[in-house]
């Protein structure tokens, strides 16, 4: 994208008003996306991004430009006004030696979408608004998603460090609304890893859309959710983002510097039932937060964030890892070339335990199993947190019956982890989740075993 | 400045083929996000970013493309891909872009000169005044989780080969801030935030107190028993709540079938108080705008008046369909084509203030924050539930914190059960404006 003797001479640039630390990332970006709603495929939108950010630390403020010029003279100016950013006294006159790097993710990508005919691509959209309407008449309307995107990273800094890195990701999803008597109810269903075209090799799109269109047809039937405190039992695959909530974001360590995390100076100690063990992994082959290297270089790490039960550490961007004389855990990511990176999950998942799920529903006598969460919210100072139910049902007698209505859950991370009470053997990843934070999405992947909460707060309407 | 954007937009449509209509939407924009710790710059961004989307319909179908740069090689391949999108689309008969409609540009004071010559160094000692302020509020502050100023100027514009011309340029900036306030091993947060088109017309110490106020009163909150409560939802509530209200009433929604209000118009849905507007000629509202994103003029439309439904808001398509005409309510970036949606949506206020609100309210939650909107409101069912903290009000006076709890009702029923709108509307970094709203019957679940 930028060659070697450029960015050295960029980050010279960038260095000279006595930065301590410069460092260049530039992203070549492809996007093209496809919807049908309605009964019609009502565009294709096809995009490209391309630029670079440049930042500048001097002690501890960072001073930050992007640009979406790539020329040297384009990217000199950038380092220029980073630097004036970062406020440096001056007199630095540093020389930057890179070391190039190789980023590798250990498998291959087989299809890449871009050579794939876009015919073939609006295809799949019709099969899925068809194989969705098949399922009933009360199926009163569908709108289906593709998405294909291809990044390229270069990430160059004043260490030396220079690696470049080539992502691709697909996605798809299929909605549906049901009409009835009862009103209108909705059912979702998606997925997105980080492959090309041999995605739909996986999944059956069919399959998938009938899935969401009996979502949307169960739920007409649904009764309002309880209201009140009882067990929960969360299902296989389909409730990751509770420890993404719980206390994924309160690892974060640049909340945690701030005191803005209930788990600050909680390492060593019990903070989750035994048996608890959390782990956020960019490794993770094909997975929608697989990373070969973060978005500051760094490579892909597997961090045990809890180990049964037990707080082992925090994650760690390249800032923040650098004031505590540390090295990053490779969770330095950002949304664009446009933004500074911060502290983020990658995939974020509880290791299985070993009971079998059915026994754990039976032995509830009365509670709520959620079979599928949507998204959710924490406010890590206080450790609250909120998520969505979007497929549920009540549990009675050790069984599971009616289904209910949307709803939240709330609780609060530090309490909701020391009541996990029963972990089954069934684990699995969930669908392709964008996690938000301070305005920046990227994509992350959650999983979980089927797993019971002793005791949540409900946020139904019934009594 | 920004005719060169509009001369990039002409030479873009003057490209259309015999038979093609041509849409070109070019951006650029310049900003500046200040972020303060510990008394000093923690980060300093400055960026300018450009962009172009081009949008091409031939014979009812219609293709995009994007490109975050305005160089001439870019513009060419973007329209090349837009071009090559259009023939998968299906066949729409009222595909097409929008149509010159007769209604003038509003002149709108949107674009301020002491925005553009704002010094950095300024800047800086906003949000570091911002900061101090927070942590001398009250010794119970702790710390700051943000405390930042951003700024912006952005100029867009929009031209088709249907006779649309439009371009305009726009200031604004905030500062916001998240506050912390410990006690024991208890932290509370709380908000505050101060909005404007130019520096004059930000209140950092407005911001600060607030949010020092907002966390320091949540000191000792407990979770409520579940019950059914009147609720005050205070201004900020309430603005999330209409932003999720207008997706009801985009006209998109109702053609297909995922509005509740599709076959409502005429009728009354909801409290007689309410009165529902959405008025981005308000250049006091942070989404003020002179022109919507097809190029048309933003105007001021009535949706719901005085409980009864009005109208929906449309753009050039869904109004096409619907057999109307569009409301200027065409919603979009450069990276996309344009959606239906509001574009700053408010309630008119009321008569009574907060005070006298709360004190008429034997036993209720007044709400100052709520979380989970996305995961727990779902707009096509109306049914709502959201995570809430905020104070107890007993015998007419706020009394106890209350958190980890949870308000539920549907938006049907809630917009019914509205018992009294305040006189204290409130301008947010946001499309929608807020004001104290009393909502009768609420479940909330708690302990």
């Amino acid at each position: 994208m930028i060659d070697q003797s450029v960015l050295e001479e960029v980050l010279g640039v960038a260095m000279r008003t006595g930065g301590e630390f410069a460092e260049v990332f530039a992203e070549d970006r492809r996007n093209a996306s496809a919807v049908l709603d309605d009964g019609r495929v009502e565009e294709l939108t096809s995009g490209r991004d391309r630029g670079a950010g440049i930042r500048v630390v001097v002690g501890d403020t960072t001073g930050f430009a992007h640009t979406a010029d790539l020329t040297e003279a384009g990217l000199i100016a950038a380092a220029e006004a980073a630097a004036a950013a970062a406020r440096g006294g001056g007199g630095g006159a540093n020389v930057v030696a890179l070391t190039r790097r190789s980023a590798s993710r250990g498998y291959d990508i087989e299809t890449y979408p871009g050579d794939v005919p876009k015919a073939r691509k609006v295809e799949l959209l019709t099969r899925a608004d068809e194989a969705a309407r098949s399922v009933g008449d009360a199926i009163s309307q569908v709108s289906v998603s593709y998405g294909d995107n291809r990044r390229r990273i270069l990430v160059a800094n004043s260490d030396g460090l220079f690696v470049e890195d080539d992502t691709v990701r697909t996605f798809f999803a299929v909605s549906c609304v049901a009409t009835g008597d009862t009103g209108m109810q909705t059912g979702r269903e998606s997925v997105g890893h980080t492959i090309g075209f041999e995605l739909f090799d996986m999944y059956d799109i069919d399959q998938l859309a009938r899935n969401a269109a009996d979502r949307a047809l169960t739920k007409l039937a649904a009764r309002p959710a309880p209201s009140g405190q009882m067990p929960v039992v969360i299902g296989s695959g389909g409730g990751g983002v509770l420890f993404h909530e719980a206390c994924g974001h309160g690892l974060e360590a640049d909340l945690v510097s701030k005191g803005a995390s209930v788990f600050r100076g909680r390492v060593g100690q019990q903070v989750a039932s035994k048996g608890v063990t959390v782990v956020d992994d960019g490794t993770m082959a094909r997975e929608w937060g697989n990373i070969a290297v973060d978005d500051e270089g760094n490579p892909a790490q597997r961090n045990v964030l809890i180990e049964d039960g037990v707080l082992t550490d925090y994650m760690w961007d390249h800032l923040r890892a650098r004031k505590e004389g540390r090295r990053s855990s490779g969770n330095g990511r950002r949304q664009s070339y446009q933004n500074l990176p911060m502290v983020r999950m990658t995939n974020t998942y509880l290791l299985a335990g070993e009971e079998d799920p059915d026994s754990i529903i039976a032995s509830t006598p009365k509670g709520v199993y959620v079979k599928h969460l949507g998204g959710g919210q924490v406010n890590t100072a206080t450790g609250d947190f909120v998520f969505g139910m979007t497929e549920a049902y009540l549990i009675e007698d050790g069984k599971v019956t009616e289904p209910l209505r949307e709803g939240n859950l709330i609780g609060n991370g530090p309490e909701v982890l020391q009541r996990i009470d029963a972990l089954g053997n069934d684990f699995a990843m969930g669908p392709p989740g964008t996690c938000g934070k301070d305005g920046q999405g990227v994509p992350v992947g959650d999983g979980v075993p089927t797993l019971r909460v002793s005791s949540l707060t409900i946020g139904g309407t019934a009594a | 400045m920004s005719d060169e954007l509009l001369a990039i937009a002409d030479r873009v449509i003057a490209m259309a083929k015999p038979g093609e209509q041509v849409e070109a939407v070019v951006v650029r924009g310049t900003e500046t996000e200040i972020k303060v710790f510990g008394g000093d710059v923690e980060s300093l961004s400055s960026a300018q970013s450009q962009g172009v989307g081009i949008r091409v319909v031939v014979d009812g179908r219609q293709g995009f493309a994007y490109a975050g740069s305005l160089d001439e090689s870019a513009i060419a391949e973007t329209l090349a891909d837009a071009r090559d999108n259009v023939s998968f689309a299906t066949f729409d008969e009222f595909a097409g872009l929008a149509e010159p409609d007769g209604f003038a540009i509003p002149v709108l004071d949107l674009h301020r000169d002491p925005m553009v010559s704002f010094a950095t160094s300024d800047k800086i000692a906003m949000a570091i005044e911002l900061e101090r302020v927070v942590m001398a509020a009250d010794p119970r502050i702790s710390g700051i989780e943000s405390a930042e100023y951003a700024d912006s100027i952005s100029e867009a514009a929009i031209a088709t080969s249907t006779g649309i011309r439009t371009v305009g340029s726009e200031t604004s900036c905030y500062v916001a801030t998240y506050a912390m306030a410990a006690e024991g091993d208890e932290t509370q947060t709380g908000f505050g935030f101060s909005v404007g088109r130019e520096p004059s017309e930000l209140n950092p110490s407005h911001a600060a107190l607030e949010a020092a106020s907002r966390a320091t009163r949540m000191l000792g909150a407990v979770q409520p028993p579940s019950g059914r409560l009147t609720v005050v939802l205070d201004p900020w509530v309430t603005a999330q709540f209409l932003g999720i209200l207008g997706y009801t009433l985009d006209g998109d929604s109702v053609l297909k079938g995922r509005s509740l209000f599709a076959e409502r118009l005429g009728e009354s849905v909801g409290s007689s108080l309410l009165t529902l507007i959405d008025d981005p000629t308000d250049v006091r509202s942070f989404t003020a705008t002179d022109a919507d994103g097809e190029g048309l003029a933003a105007r001021r439309n009535v949706l719901i008046e005085n409980g009864v439904l009005q109208q929906f808001v449309h753009n050039a398509y869904s109004a096409r369909r619907a057999g109307t005409v569009s409301t200027g309510n065409a919603v979009r970036g450069f990276k996309s084509t344009p959606s239906v949606g509001c574009l700053s949506v408010s309630l008119v206020p009321g008569v009574s203030d907060p005070a006298a609100l709360i004190a008429g309210i034997d036993d209720g939650v007044l709400v100052q924050e709520v979380s989970g909107l996305h995961s727990g409101v779902n707009p096509v069912s109306g049914d709502f539930s959201t995570g809430a903290e905020g104070l107890r009000i007993r015998n007419g006076e706020l009394a106890e914190p209350v958190r980890e709890f949870t308000i539920a009702s549907t938006l049907q029923k809630m917009l019914r059960d509205v018992q009294a709108v305040g006189n204290d509307l409130e301008f947010l970094p946001m499309n929608a404006s807020g004001v104290s709203l009393v909502v009768a019957d609420l479940t909330v679940s708690g302990s």
